[in-house]
C-alpha cells in the first residue's frame, strides 16, 4: 500500500481546468506550499477552491489568484488579500463566503459519508437565503450540504508511505478535515517516514483517506502576523 | 471615556474562574492582557487550540503556532490542539463559556453586524457567525459611535447581519449595557467622566435607564 509519488508535479498531474479543489491551511499556517507552486506552474484554470482563506498577494492561494487560475473561492475570511478583494469587488472572481464552522463541518460530513449537516450558523442572515431551515427543539438550523471536491490537497508535518498523517500544533486546522473529504487526497509532508515509524496511537489522519503522499521541500512557512514580546 | 485598553480592562472583569473563553480579533484580543491572575481561564482559538498563551519571545515565534488572528502565539502547559471541525464542534455544543467579539453595529434586540459593508469591505465572517449562533454568553466590544459621530447601537442594524438575538452585553468607550431579552439597551455603568446625557445622545436604539447609573470601576 505504498502511496508515495515523486513530488508535487506528479501528485497534481491529473488536476484539470474547472475542477473543485480543497486546500488545507489557516492563514499561512499549514499551507500545501509545494502543490500550490506546482499548480501555478501547471497553469490549470477555472478552478473552484475551497479554502478558509485566500492567501496574501504573494503567498498561498494568492499566487493562483494573481495568475487568474481561480474562478470561484469558497472561504470564510479573505481579509488579507488586496488582489482578492479587487477581483471580488470588480466581479472577476466568484466568491461564496460561508461561516468557518460550516466550512469545516461540510468537509467533515464528506469525510464521514454524510450528505448534509444542520447548523445554527447563519440563521437570520444572508447566508441562509435559499437554504432549507429545520427546527429542532425550538431552535432553527440551516441544512448545509457536504462538499464534493475532486481533490483535497493538504499539508501535514509527518506522514508515512501508507498515507498516515500527523499534523503539528495549529497547522492541523482544516488539513485534517479536508484530508478526509477529497475524492482524491494529496498530502505533502515535511518528513516522510516508513510504516511503523509513526505510533498508530499518534495518527491524526488514517492512510485510507490519503491517495498520494510525498515529502515536500523548501518550505517557507511564512508568518502572517509576527507578534512577539521582549525577554 | 475609555480607550481600547480601557474597554478590554472592563470586559476582563466579566471573566470568571473556570471559564473557557473565545476572544475575537481587535479589542477582544487585548482582554487577555487583563485577566485577573487569581482566576483560572483557558483561552480557545477557533483555528484549533485550547490554552493559548502570550506572544512568543523574540526569535521563538513558530509558523505552526498561531491564533485565529494569524498572530504568532504560544501554547501554555495543558494546551490541546485539534482540527477546525472539532473546534466549532465545541463552540456549537456550548462548551465555550464566554465569547467576546467586535461589532460594527448592534441592534436593540441583540442582532449583530460585523462582517461586511456592501460594495466597500468584504472580509468575510470567519468564525463569527458560528460563535454568535451558538454561544449563550456573548459580550461585544465596540465603539459607541462611528467616525462621523453616528450611533452604532441602533433600533435595527443597517449592515448585513452576522447573527440575530444573540448579544447579551456591550462594552463601549462610553458605557456598559445589557441587551434585554424583550429588547432595549439597559444602561448599567458609565465610563469615567461620561454623563448619562452623553450616552443618551450616542445611542440611537431604545435606551433604558433605571435610577442612578454608577460610574464603572476598572
Amino acid at each position: 500500500m505504498n502511496k508515495t509519488v515523486s513530488g508535487a508535479d506528479e501528485a497534481i498531474r491529473d488536476i484539470e481546468d474547472g475542477m473543485i479543489l480543497m486546500m488545507g491551511g489557516f492563514g499561512m499556517s499549514g499551507l500545501p506550499e509545494n502543490c500550490i507552486a506546482a499548480l501555478v506552474k501547471k497553469g490549470v484554470k477555472d478552478l473552484t477552491c475551497i479554502s478558509n482563506n485566500a492567501g496574501v498577494d504573494d503567498f498561498g492561494i494568492g499566487l493562483m489568484l494573481k495568475q487568474r487560475q481561480v474562478k470561484k473561492m469558497i472561504s470564510s475570511y479573505v481579509g488579507e488579500n488586496a488582489e482578492f478583494e479587487r477581483q471580488l469587488l470588480s466581479g472577476e472572481l466568484e466568491v461564496e463566503l460561508i461561516p468557518q464552522g460550516t466550512l469545516a463541518t461540510r468537509c467533515m460530513a464528506a469525510g464521514y459519508g454524510m450528505p448534509a449537516i444542520f447548523t445554527p450558523a447563519g440563521i437570520g442572515t444572508e447566508v441562509a437565503i435559499g437554504k432549507e431551515v429545520r427546527n429542532f427543539n425550538g431552535k432553527d438550523y440551516l441544512m448545509e450540504m457536504a462538499f464534493e471536491a475532486d481533490f483535497a490537497i493538504v499539508k501535514a508535518w509527518k506522514g508515512d508511505t501508507m498515507g498516515n498523517l500527523v499534523y503539528r500544533a495549529t497547522a492541523r486546522n482544516f488539513n485534517a478535515v479536508m484530508a478526509m473529504a477529497g475524492k482524491i487526497t494529496i498530502a505533502e509532508v515535511e518528513e516522510l517516514v516508513e510504516p511503523g515509524e509513526i505510533d498508530p496511537d499518534h495518527v491524526h489522519t488514517p492512510g485510507i483517506y490519503v491517495h498520494r503522499i510525498f515529502q515536500g521541500k523548501n518550505y517557507e512557512k511564512r508568518i502572517e502576523q509576527r507578534t512577539v514580546r521582549k525577554k | 471615556m475609555l480607550d481600547k485598553e480601557g474597554i478590554a480592562k472592563r470586559i476582563a472583569k466579566e471573566i470568571k474562574d473556570g471559564y473557557y473563553v473565545n476572544l475575537g480579533i481587535g479589542i477582544p484580543t487585548l482582554v487577555a492582557n487583563y485577566i485577573p491572575e487569581n482566576i483560572d481561564v483557558v483561552l480557545q482559538s477557533e483555528n484549533g487550540l485550547l490554552g493559548m498563551g502570550p506572544f512568543p519571545f523574540e526569535g521563538e515565534e513558530d509558523a505552526d503556532i498561531i491564533n485565529a488572528g494569524k498572530q504568532t502565539i504560544t501554547m501554555l502547559p495543558g494546551s490541546a490542539v485539534f482540527d477546525s471541525a472539532m473546534s466549532f464542534g465545541m463552540i456549537r455544543a456550548k462548551k465555550v463559556n464566554l465569547t467576546i467579539l467586535g461589532a460594527m453595529e448592534v441592534s436593540e434586540n441583540g442582532d449583530i453586524a460585523n462582517w461586511k459593508i456592501p460594495g466597500k469591505m468584504v472580509k468575510g465572517m470567519g468564525g463569527a457567525m458560528d460563535l454568535v449562533a451558538s454561544a449563550e454568553n456573548i459580550i461585544v466590544a465596540m465603539q459607541h459611535v462611528n467616525k462621523a459621530g453616528e450611533s452604532k447601537l441602533l433600533p435595527n442594524c443597517t449592515l448585513p447581519l452576522t447573527g440575530v438575538n444573540c448579544v447579551k452585553k456591550i462594552v463601549t468607550e462610553l458605557a456598559v449595557l445589557d441587551v434585554l431579552p424583550e429588547g432595549g439597551f439597559k444602561l448599567l455603568e458609565r465610563a469615567p467622566g461620561v454623563s448619562v446625557e452623553e450616552i443618551k445622545k450616542a445611542t440611537a436604539g431604545k435606551l433604558i435607564i433605571e435610577g442612578e447609573v454608577p460610574e464603572m470601576v476598572i
